[in-house]
């Protein structure tokens, strides 16, 4: 039984890490309905900035501040001359250019900063949570950060006029031009809050597997199956289907014979065919009411 | 009286396909306005092109001020508020929100609930149903909201494409009813799209009749609703 609990809370732990990707997925889905790939190598170039700003000696927060901002604009920046014009572009041709992104942010990392790994810091410290060995403090902080910035993008979603609008820009983009919204700058906006909510991501999780230009292959498999699984039109969504994929590896590995490491991925993958065959809108995705 | 919106010489593009051939007309301040005309005749084109959501050429004036490469939303800024076809509603969205995305492009951010209850007044129904997604009411209720959604601009003109379409004939009555007294007590001039040329005339003051994309046919609404042989030529009734 302590086996199961310290596994569900070590899941919960790791789930933390896949509910701040999904989150991110979740975000630039809802603006323009295409999966992002290049997410978590944009995630692990904020990490990178982070890391490279602590360097120069300026104090965590600060780094973690500034990351936040620079993602924020680059965000948007990449938004603007990539994939503005491929707006009205078939989906193909917008998933080449998120690989292409893949690549080129992955290889300018490797340029800059080489690929050996590197020791990211963590503001929370590792020992452990009240008295429990069961789970860190990073990883507590970890998961209260991920629960804070949900509650942050619920209460700016549905309170602010501006994440009114943007739901509205992602909904019906034709009526919203028609009570006078901005469409193309909504899409930009969520881009720019995707990147800094992957920045928040990167930098939560860097302590954990280290710093690297490939250290985000996994975990964006990972979130990527959270979001699925959580419906991909739900930040609530997201983060309860990170959660759950967390602790769904982590008992797989424990308690199914001859899973052991190697095949928690594939794991991940099944978990988005299963899910998607079963219920294609997830666990809170809004299957969309229409009177007929 | 004096012109709110002036159109002259608009021509209109699908493609390579012309819509609209060199159409003129002009719409009076406080005015309840008129386009009728069969299917296909380019009453909705000519809607789409006087907001540039579609490629067009020509004078367009609000206000004395030329629309021409102003963006979509940017002419609505200025007060100019489109039902188009099919309503436009936010259907994933709740009844408020619906109202509330009506007023988005707003300074005056603190009027916004007041108008919110006004629409209430106007349109009962709303109220009843403002916590439900807009895409579960009936389709008489979804152009009740589009109306009051709007409204919600405070617009100097709203263009209004089909009100009718689709709907019983005792709601349609009840919703023109609505845009009379909206147009005579709000002083929101109005540009009505109607195929229910019997029912737009009736409210309407001034008409103007499209066939094939030209205006073939203009005057005083009662004039033409007397005019047999109009009534009988482009009118069908």
């Amino acid at each position: 039984m302590e086996l199961f609990i310290n596994q569900v809370l070590a899941g919960i732990a790791t789930g933390a890490i896949y509910a701040c990707m999904a989150l991110a997925i979740v975000m630039i889905y809802q603006a323009i309905d295409h999966l992002n790939f290049a997410q978590g190598e944009m995630a692990m170039f904020s990490t990178f900035i982070a890391w490279q700003l602590m360097q120069w000696g300026v104090p965590y927060w600060w780094a973690f501040l500034l990351t936040l901002i620079i993602s924020f604009a680059g965000g948007i920046i990449i938004e603007r001359l990539l994939f503005k014009p491929l707006a009205k572009a078939p989906v193909l041709t917008n998933v080449a250019g998120f690989i292409a992104l893949f690549a080129i942010v992955n290889s300018v990392a490797g340029l800059i900063w080489d690929f050996t790994i590197k020791q990211f810091p963590t503001p929370f410290g590792s020992s452990p949570f009240l008295g429990s060995q069961l789970i860190s403090t990073h990883q507590a902080g970890m998961i209260g950060v991920t629960l804070g910035l949900l509650v942050a993008l619920f209460l700016f979603f549905r309170f602010t006029r501006i994440g009114l609008a943007m739901r509205a820009a992602a909904a019906m983009p034709e009526s919203a031009r028609l009570v006078g919204i901005n469409t193309s700058w909504m899409v930009a906006l969520g881009w720019g809050m995707a990147s800094a909510i992957g920045a928040i991501a990167g930098i939560l999780i860097a302590p954990v597997v280290f710093l690297e230009p490939n250290m985000m292959l996994g975990v964006l498999l990972y979130g990527f199956a959270a979001a699925v699984l959580g419906g991909l039109t739900s930040p609530l969504g997201a983060v309860l289907g990170g959660f759950l994929v967390g602790i769904f590896e982590n008992l797989v590995g424990t308690y199914i014979p001859g899973v052991g490491n190697e095949l928690k991925l594939p794991i991940a993958l099944a978990l988005i065919v299963i899910v998607l065959v079963v219920k294609p809108t997830g666990l809170m995705g809004r299957a969309v009411v229409k009177r007929v | 009286m004096s012109v709110l919106l002036s159109v002259h010489d608009l021509r209109a593009y699908y493609g390579q396909v012309q819509a609209l051939h060199g159409l003129s007309f002009d719409l009076n301040e406080g005015s309840m306005t008129t386009l009728l005309g069969a299917n296909g005749a380019g009453k909705t084109t000519t809607l789409r092109a006087i907001c540039n959501m579609v490629r067009s050429t020509g004078g367009i004036q609000f206000e004395g001020k030329p629309l021409n490469g102003k963006s979509t939303e940017n002419i609505v800024r200025l007060g100019i508020a489109h039902v188009p076809q099919g309503r436009g509603t936010f259907t994933t969205l709740t009844v408020e929100e619906n109202l509330q995305l009506g007023a988005i492009s707003r300074k005056d951010t603190k009027a916004i609930s007041s108008d919110i209850e006004r629409m209430y007044a106007h349109f009962p129904v709303l109220k009843q149903r403002h916590t439900q997604q807009a895409g579960t009411l009936s389709g008489g209720e979804q152009q009740m909201l589009a109306v009051a959604r709007a409204l919600m601009l405070r617009p100097r003109l709203m263009l209004l494409d089909e009100p009718s379409f689709g709907l019983a004939p005792l709601i349609v009555r009840d919703l023109f009813n609505i845009l009379g007294k909206i147009n005579r007590e709000d002083k929101v001039s109005i540009l009505v799209v109607e195929q229910n040329a019997q029912l737009a005339l009736e409210i309407a003051d001034k008409a103007y009749v499209i066939e094939t994309g030209r205006i073939v046919m203009s005057g005083n609404a009662k004039e033409i609703a007397n005019d047999e042989s109009v009534r009988k030529s482009y009118l069908g009734y």
